[in-house]
């Protein structure tokens, strides 16, 4: 134990105002190609895994976002094994690319899409998000990504569509955790169209400004951020929409501790521990603590998703 | 050296270094010497080592009776109190934490945990248990209570079941440690009941009480054996 190095060089972490400067000097989506004429800037990594992007101040918090260590060093993706530092050990087994993301069920567009085909065109936006995990910890994150209804409306979705199905990569081989039968294989998640199509609701590509470590869910991932973290699937290979409620891996786990819903709830406990507050990892010693706030602090912006709707039931 | 010297100046100094070695390790991350760290959750980390650290030595001290009967080592009773103290101690260091780095001092949240939370309750119920043994761990203590001393730390029994319990509800999903855990406490009470039902079976009449059987236990005779 005595021996172990930190994952992450502190040289390897660019500062953000680094990548915050040099966004200007990039263009289009993904800037791998563009990466040999990139400028060197001192000090910072390989420009390859560099992101063109828009910063989103209209939905980002003013909370300042934490560490890159923290984000990508202290993980739940069970894939690669059941604690926090087992993901960034051992996720340099997924390969990334190629990758490709399969579209099922109800819409008009189905197959089997490239990445790099869905990311064509697409503009990239930064937003600093706050995540709230079903643990009673909670970061602060700069991803990088787009609107999931952008995406979504490319397949052009039928009126049966009420629900939008998300798959993880199975490959035991890339995912050494799937040997385990912690959970269900594949990992499933799901959401009502009205939550996929809020324009809250990203598809993320990016951290910091660089392409997603694996450990944090690349290539592609969910993030939706008034519901608890689990419901923000990582390393989608498939999307499927759908006449009926998806059964999702947590629930098929422990239906009475995890719902389909899992909105951020400080009202509503998990059965064994209060979610009345959270603990912000990286915040100063003894000021961690504070109260979760209802739907993660976007009431406003989505509450109205769920009028009507008894909270303590739909979980 | 005969035996006395040995365990004074050796066994009991080596086993105190061991005690103290995982707090050494916890504090090192704390402050990130030699190369050590507690990730990113460094609270967390602690309570969790702190609460593992205290489950290891519960269960090294049910381990001293099987070990000292089935090798023929009965002086290794002489080490058993030192374990079941540092198991006290990463108890307390334990709920210190949880109280003071996890809680940040919030009483009002440290009674809603207590009386809401069953794994919680659990767990704090096993150190309050625990503290009673702690505290009659003297020898003048011992000989005061006399055979009422064993009945009194007969309480270790529950106390394990209830600190793995405490242990196994706290997982989220993967609970394979904890029944590792688990595993290891059923059979260190496992071998206590077969010996007690083999000593049964041998008395024709059960005279002794279990406080004369220590007694006569920790002495010098290799197994305790009574025809």
């Amino acid at each position: 134990m005595l021996t172990r190095v930190p994952r992450i060089a502190p040289s390897e972490i660019t500062p953000p105002e680094v990548y915050f400067s040099r966004r200007t000097l990039l263009a289009g989506a993904l800037a791998s190609v563009a990466s040999a004429s990139l400028p060197a800037v001192e000090g910072a990594p390989p420009a390859q895994s560099a992101l063109g992007y828009r910063r989103n101040p209209q939905y980002s918090v003013s909370a300042p976002p934490n560490r890159l260590e923290e984000i990508a060093g202290y993980n739940n993706f069970y894939e690669f094994g059941t604690d926090k530092e087992s993901p960034s050990r051992y996720a340099h087994t997924l390969r990334t690319r190629p990758w490709s993301v399969t579209v099922q069920g109800e819409a008009e567009v189905r197959g089997r899409f490239n990445l790099e085909d869905l990311l064509k065109g697409q503009a990239l936006e930064e937003r600093i998000y706050r995540f709230r995990c079903v643990e009673a910890w909670s970061l602060v994150v700069p991803w990088v990504g787009f609107p999931l209804s952008d995406l979504l409306a490319r397949f052009k979705p039928t009126s049966n569509a009420k629900f939008v199905e998300f798959t993880t990569l199975y490959d035991p081989a890339q995912m050494p955790g799937q040997r385990s039968g912690v959970l269900n294989w594949p990992y499933v998640e799901g959401l009502r169209i009205d939550e996929a199509m809020h324009p809250l609701t990203l598809m993320v590509v990016g951290l910091y400004g660089r392409v997603l470590p694996n450990q944090d869910g690349a290539p592609l991932r969910l993030i939706v951020p008034w519901k608890y973290g689990f419901k923000s699937i990582k390393s989608i290979v498939q999307i499927r929409f759908s006449a009926r409620q998806p059964t999702t891996a947590w629930n098929v786990a422990a239906p009475q501790e995890y719902g389909f819903y899992a909105n951020v709830n400080p009202q509503v406990d998990h059965p064994r521990w209060s979610q009345a507050s959270e603990r912000r990892i990286g915040a100063p010693f003894l000021a961690a603590r504070q109260p979760t706030l209802p739907f993660n602090g976007y009431a406003a912006q989505v509450a109205s998703l769920y009028q009507g709707m008894d909270l303590r039931r739909y979980f | 050296m005969n035996l006395t010297q040995r365990y004074r100046y050796l066994y009991k100094p080596l086993v105190f270094v061991a005690g103290v070695a995982p707090l050494a390790w916890m504090v090192c991350g704390a402050l990130q010497l030699f190369g050590a760290s507690l990730g990113a959750d460094p609270v967390k980390k602690l309570e969790h080592e702190c609460g593992k650290t205290a489950l290891n030595f519960l269960l090294l001290t049910l381990t001293v009776t099987p070990v000292r009967e089935l090798a023929g080592l009965p002086q290794l009773l002489r080490l058993r109190r030192m374990l079941g103290l540092f198991a006290f101690f990463y108890a307390v260091v334990h709920f210190t934490v949880y109280l003071v780095l996890d809680l940040e001092l919030n009483f009002r949240l440290l009674g809603a945990d207590i009386v809401k939370r069953p794994y919680i309750t659990i767990g704090f119920s096993a150190l309050l248990l625990l503290l009673p043994l702690a505290l009659t761990s003297t020898n003048g203590m011992m000989r005061r209570l006399g055979r009422r001393w064993q009945s009194l730390h007969r309480l270790i029994y529950p106390i394990a079941a209830l600190a793995l319990w405490h242990f196994y509800w706290q997982v989220k999903r993967d609970v394979r440690e904890p029944l590792l855990y688990v595993g290891m406490l059923a059979l260190l009470l496992a071998y206590r009941l077969l010996r007690w039902r083999a000593r049964g079976a041998a008395r024709a009449v059960p005279a002794m009480g279990p406080a004369a059987r220590l007694t006569s236990r920790s002495g010098s005779a290799t197994a305790p054996e009574r025809t």
